[in-house]
């Protein structure tokens, strides 16, 4: 069985259009979270990270659109398109493309929304996005709730092993609409300030918007100097709860356990976990008691939540491309809004960002309603 | 095509009529989805109290895969390495559009977790998850139409790597009151091949 890697990337969000640019504002420790009120989309005032809309129009047209696309279609076309033309890949029988999104054009439901009801079938924004670039295989569509983002790559892995592709394209993406605030709020689950995540402060989530794409292939004439070779991935159900995380972090332990298998890897070989961390008092105590059962306390940890906010079906491609780079650069980057320990049991969570003398592999780990969770480990290439 | 592994069984739910291994086990005149599911739930002797909670969705995977389960004979004391491979058109559209209906309008919102928390298509995996102490590899695609030569790759790759035992796999779709369910078990022994041929026999009968 060939090794699969994650190549070539890119990132749409409020900090950045490129991985690079990005990257570096994390280095910088900026968010781009702020204070939004607007009554349109919830009552009260919230914590978001949006994607500046002129900069994405100017981006978009860029593409020489000749139809209507939605603002997730704009974001996940622009973001996929530097993808594609950086890796120049031919479009073939043998390139895939999966889309990972948990609510996808869903504000056209909304009865003031310009684009038709029919434009929410996930179906529909997986033929938009596959006619746009003449992709000759039809989109497969992931909708796992918030492990979408890190699950697409491990499906990319798993068609590419199953020799069905050479390359995958992923594309992930979900934006702020009405309908996702009020739900989350809904549960008073959104923090009324910047997130949080561990920190005994922490009041709650910040919703974000973000696409980001990336290259998955087998084939080593395509590897950008950033790629990471997919060492191992699981995904495992708490059989729990559909909304509240396991007290035992069972999934999200037995997911790690199970891809720390497949690849190979000590939990002592990690150098670095890119968790989920929320900043829900409940989701970071259960990401704790499982990392704590898998022996991984001590490993430097960080949640990029309190940067660009909780992307949804992004957020698990969004962070393993900032892990990618991360490695890549041998920098640790400091998971913003964390001062004091707010879990359980220990876990040594990245303060400020330091440079590291070599960082070999990561873990990605993320979990999400319907007791979902999802581990995947990454080595960087050796030369 | 060839394949090293077989299905077991079969659930379907459809037109007011639930079928076993193709054999009728249940059918009823309700033309509403939610007089016919509480009859069936009622008429398996289903009884599990969670299952009125459930949106249409959940109530239709849930029972076609407590229906297919069952006749295995499990041992829930045993963990049972059974992933759960779902698909659909619709995701979760027809809960959607109630949480949508609790928003529109500004003078009369009432948005609800316990409606929102449906609002995701994976939430179904979760219910049968829970009921069978699944802690298995679980996903949910949405496709156009149903997809059998995407099924057959996913649930052979998480066979092939030893990921599970046995995959569930199918087709649980929801829409403007239209219901189907095609659930079918994937297993390492057994007679009936798991090729996309069969499989696209199965759901079209």
């Amino acid at each position: 069985m060939s090794n699969v890697f994650v190549s070539y990337n890119n990132i749409v969000s409020a900090l950045g259009f490129t991985s690079q640019t990005v990257v570096q504002n994390i280095q910088n420790e900026k968010s781009g979270l702020e204070r939004i009120h607007d009554t349109s989309v919830l009552p009260d005032p919230f914590y978001s990270a949006l994607i500046d809309s002129e900069i994405l129009e100017k981006e978009f047209q860029k593409l020489q659109p000749k139809l209507a696309f939605t603002r997730l279609e704009k974001m996940m076309l622009t973001s996929l398109n530097l993808v594609i033309s950086e890796s120049k890949i031919d479009i073939n029988e043998r390139v895939g493309l999966i889309i990972s999104t948990t609510k996808g054009n869903i504000d056209a439901l909304d009865s003031g929304n310009p684009f038709p009801a029919e434009r929410s079938y996930l179906h529909a924004l997986g033929n938009t996005i596959r006619d746009f670039f003449n992709f000759k295989n039809d989109a497969i569509i992931v909708s796992n709730a918030c492990v979408s983002g890190i699950l697409a790559v491990a499906i990319a892995k798993r068609y590419i092993s199953q020799n069905i592709y050479d390359h995958v394209f992923v594309v992930g993406g979900d934006v702020i609409s009405q309908f996702i605030l009020s739900g989350f709020n809904s549960f008073q689950a959104l923090s009324d300030e910047p997130c949080k995540p561990y920190d005994a402060n922490r009041t709650g989530i910040n919703i974000g918007e973000v696409a980001a794409a990336v290259l998955v292939t087998k084939d080593v004439n395509y590897l950008a100097s950033e790629s990471v070779e997919i060492l191992g991935e699981s995904s495992c159900n708490d059989a729990n709860h559909i909304s509240g995380p396991s007290r035992t972090g069972e999934g999200l332990y037995r997911s790690i356990e199970s891809a720390l298998k497949q690849a190979k890897v000590k939990p002592s070989e990690i150098d670095y976990i890119s968790a989920h961390g929320t900043a829900t008092p409940f989701n970071d105590e259960m990401e704790a008691i499982a990392f704590n059962r898998s022996g991984l306390e001590h490993v430097p940890l960080n949640s990029l939540k309190g940067y660009l906010g909780h992307t949804l079906g992004a957020s698990g491609l969004l962070e393993t491309i900032v892990g990618m780079h991360s490695l890549h650069n041998n920098t640790l980057y400091a998971s913003k809004g964390f001062e004091t320990l707010g879990v359980s049991l220990p876990l040594n969570i990245i303060k400020s960002t330091k440079k590291n003398k070599s960082l070999h592999r990561f873990l990605k780990t993320a979990s999400g309603f319907g007791g979902c969770n999802t581990a995947v480990i990454f080595k960087k290439l050796s030369n | 095509m060839t394949s090293n592994y077989y299905i077991t069984s079969y659930c379907q739910i459809k037109n007011q009529q639930i079928s076993l291994n193709g054999n009728v086990v249940f059918q009823d005149e309700s033309e509403v989805f939610s007089d016919f599911i509480k009859n069936a739930y009622k008429a398996e002797e289903t009884k599990y109290p969670k299952f009125f909670k459930m949106d249409n969705l959940s109530k239709l995977a849930f029972l076609a895969a407590d229906i297919l389960l069952k006749n295995e004979n499990l041992d829930t004391e045993i963990q049972n390495n059974i992933a759960v491979v779902f698909s659909n058109n619709a995701a979760s559209l027809d809960t959607d559009r109630m949480h949508q209906e609790a928003i529109q309008d500004k003078s009369n919102y009432f948005p609800s977790p316990a409606v929102f928390v449906y609002t995701l298509p994976n939430i179904c995996i979760g219910e049968i998850s829970i009921r069978y102490k699944l802690f298995s590899e679980n996903s949910f695609f949405i496709f156009e139409r149903f997809n059998a030569e995407h099924l057959v790759t996913y649930a052979t790759s998480l066979l092939d790597s030893d990921k599970a035992n046995q995959v569930l796999c199918g087709w649980v779709n929801f829409d403007n009151n239209q219901y189907e369910a095609f659930l079918y078990l994937v297993s390492k022994n057994g007679t009936a091949a798991h090729t996309k041929e069969h499989i696209t026999t199965l759901y079209n009968t």
